[in-house]
């Protein structure tokens, strides 16, 4: 069971109720698959992903990311329960897309570096670690149905 | 591997951010100092709380290192020797404290840069710090 402080609740609500979602999504996938070429490796039937301009146009990725950010919305509100919330979607990553866990890593240090870019200053040390916990939950309960 | 482009466009950030050194190191190690609570056991002998003088003189140095090596990336290891030596037989730091840093590093990079930290300029930075930590490493074994 994960300890949340109110600072940390009242920053991660804040956060998403602020979001923009279609921004921010895509800004974030499209900025692993740029950074970490390698996880490219799961969207082969995604077109053009030839270089970073490319990438960062490509629609089925601006699509994709929203999706993925949308679903963090229900760890937004479950904290209390976050590894029950995502068992499902564990076990989708592991059996159907076989995705390597280590990549939830990846895509959660640049959602991390997106909204730092969008809140500049207000992303403080402080909002940045209770950012960087949620997600670390959110990437535990991602893997914990892989055998 | 980093390209020519790459190598331009590292140089042209630190050179940019010269001026603000010591904002910049006291941004990283504060940051790094919230999200690794462990990575404050290096700092028990100085003040380290936000805006005392040691924290940002300490930034300082950090960050003047980071924008000396990226002025020739490929002469790292001689601009390094004499840091090499001071990591690996008197600080002693855990390399992974080096991966923290530099992750903080690339936050506040993002939060002062905002847009112009674009995904092409991000890559070519976590590429160049992670050279940066390698070389720094050499020595410890």
């Amino acid at each position: 069971m994960v300890e949340w402080t109110d600072f940390e609740r009242a920053t991660i609500v804040d956060i998403f109720s602020k979001m923009q979602y279609e921004v921010v999504g895509p800004a974030a996938l499209a900025r692993c698959l740029v950074v970490y070429p390698w996880t490219q490796r799961y969207f082969g039937n995604f077109g053009n992903l030839y270089n970073a301009a490319a990438i960062s146009g490509n629609p089925m990725v601006a699509k994709h990311g929203t999706t993925i950010l949308h679903g963090l919305d229900r760890a937004v509100k479950n904290m209390d329960d976050i590894k029950a919330t995502y068992a499902e979607l564990s076990v989708l990553h592991s059996e159907k897309l076989h995705v390597d866990p280590d990549n939830f890593k990846l895509l959660s240090d640049c959602l991390t570096i997106v909204v730092a870019a969008q809140l500049g200053k207000d992303f403080t040390g402080e909002v940045q670690a209770a950012f960087q916990k949620f997600l670390a939950v959110v990437v535990s309960a991602l893997g914990r149905q892989y055998h | 591997m980093l390209s020519a482009r790459e190598k331009e466009l590292i140089s042209e950030i630190w050179e940019r951010l010269t001026p603000v050194a010591e904002d910049i190191g006291a941004e990283a190690l504060l940051r790094m100092f919230a999200t690794q609570p462990g990575s404050k056991t290096y700092f028990s002998h100085l003040d380290i709380s936000p805006s005392s003088a040691h924290l940002r003189s300490h930034g300082q140095k950090i960050v003047l290192a980071i924008a000396e090596g990226a002025k020739d990336i490929s002469q790292l290891a001689i601009t390094l020797g004499p840091l090499q030596t001071l990591h690996a037989y008197q600080l002693r730091i855990d390399p992974t404290n080096f991966k923290f840093f530099s992750h903080c590093m690339l936050v506040t990079l993002a939060a002062h840069m905002r847009k112009d930290f674009t995904p092409v300029a991000h890559a070519a930075m976590d590429k160049y710090l992670s050279a940066f930590a390698a070389v720094l490493s050499e020595k410890f074994r």
